[in-house]
């Protein structure tokens, strides 16, 4: 089956979506974020969205349900790259990420799970 | 009024969500839509394949059309099943309104990403909602 690669970079796993996921592939790869939590004691996911341009409500509830679980495992998620026109649907179509921290790339995503950790979270 | 039909995706599965979204997105630039609404077109038809696979007894279909009328140029989208159909339209979409742990946010937020938007729904028939968005 179709995989989304997760590597391992200064202790944070990294994952860029690069195609149009459906869902059970989203499932998937929400399964396989929680699994490397456990193995690799991760503390900070980092998500790029910048090659996605549809998320629609199934995607978005997977995507924060995920952030909600890794954290649950002890870890803490960082979404970033969502396209502009992909916030504006979202906000429209009625999902505001609730309780997910997204930042606008993956160097200030980094930045913000360093800063996340320092502080605590 | 004109209406040229252009696609249609058949919904048996959950792969056929991505289909359609991904043509009613390829039939809307192709129209000349800009990037955003791109976007929320065929976010909606996502939502709307979605209700199909989840709701609608996973046998339906989606068609894409290019709509003119009276000098304006837009894409009609139909999706419809043969399922249960839907006993109070006005409760479905509401939103919040959900009847199998969903955020109830497909009906009522593809509304707001399209211009015209219906749903008609016959119990024991189907349902068939559809909708457009104006270049
Ligand atoms: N094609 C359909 N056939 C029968 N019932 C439907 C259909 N589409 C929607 N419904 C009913 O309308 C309700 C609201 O649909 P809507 O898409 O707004 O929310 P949802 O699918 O429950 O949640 P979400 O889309 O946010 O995941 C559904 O829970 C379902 O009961
Ligand atoms: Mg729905």
């Amino acid at each position: 089956m179709e995989r989304i690669p997760i590597i391992k970079i200064e202790g944070m796993l990294v994952i860029s979506v690069q195609t149009d996921l459906h869902d059970k592939l989203a499932l998937q790869l929400q399964e396989d974020i929680l699994n490397h939590i456990q193995d690799t004691g991760a503390r900070g996911i980092l998500i790029d969205l910048s090659a996605i341009d549809i998320v629609d409500s199934f995607m978005g509830r997977v995507l924060s349900d995920t952030a909600h679980m890794a954290r649950i495992l002890g870890a803490t998620t960082v979404i970033v790259g969502i396209q502009p026109e992909v916030a504006i649907t979202l906000v429209e179509l009625g999902l505001d990420l609730q309780g997910v921290h997204v930042a606008l790339n993956a160097d200030r995503g980094m930045d913000l799970l360093r800063q996340l950790q320092r502080e605590g979270f | 009024m004109s209406v040229t039909q252009t696609e249609t995706v058949r919904v048996t599965s959950e792969p056929d969500i991505v289909t359609a979204r991904q043509k009613a997105r390829q039939v809307a630039k192709q129209i000349g839509f800009s990037m955003v609404n791109q976007i929320k077109i065929a976010t909606g038809v996502s939502e709307l394949a979605r209700n199909i696979i989840k709701y609608g007894g996973s046998d339906g279909q989606v068609e894409i059309s290019v709509r003119e009328e009276n000098g304006k140029k837009g894409i009609l989208i139909v999706c419809s099943d043969q399922g249960p159909g839907i006993e109070d339209i006005d409760q479905a979409m509401q939103d919040g309104y959900t009847t199998a742990g969903g955020l109830g946010a497909g009906l009522p937020g593809t509304k707001r990403l399209m211009d015209e938007f219906k749903v008609e729904s016959t119990v024991g028939e189907g349902t068939t909602v559809t909708c457009c968005k104006w270049l």
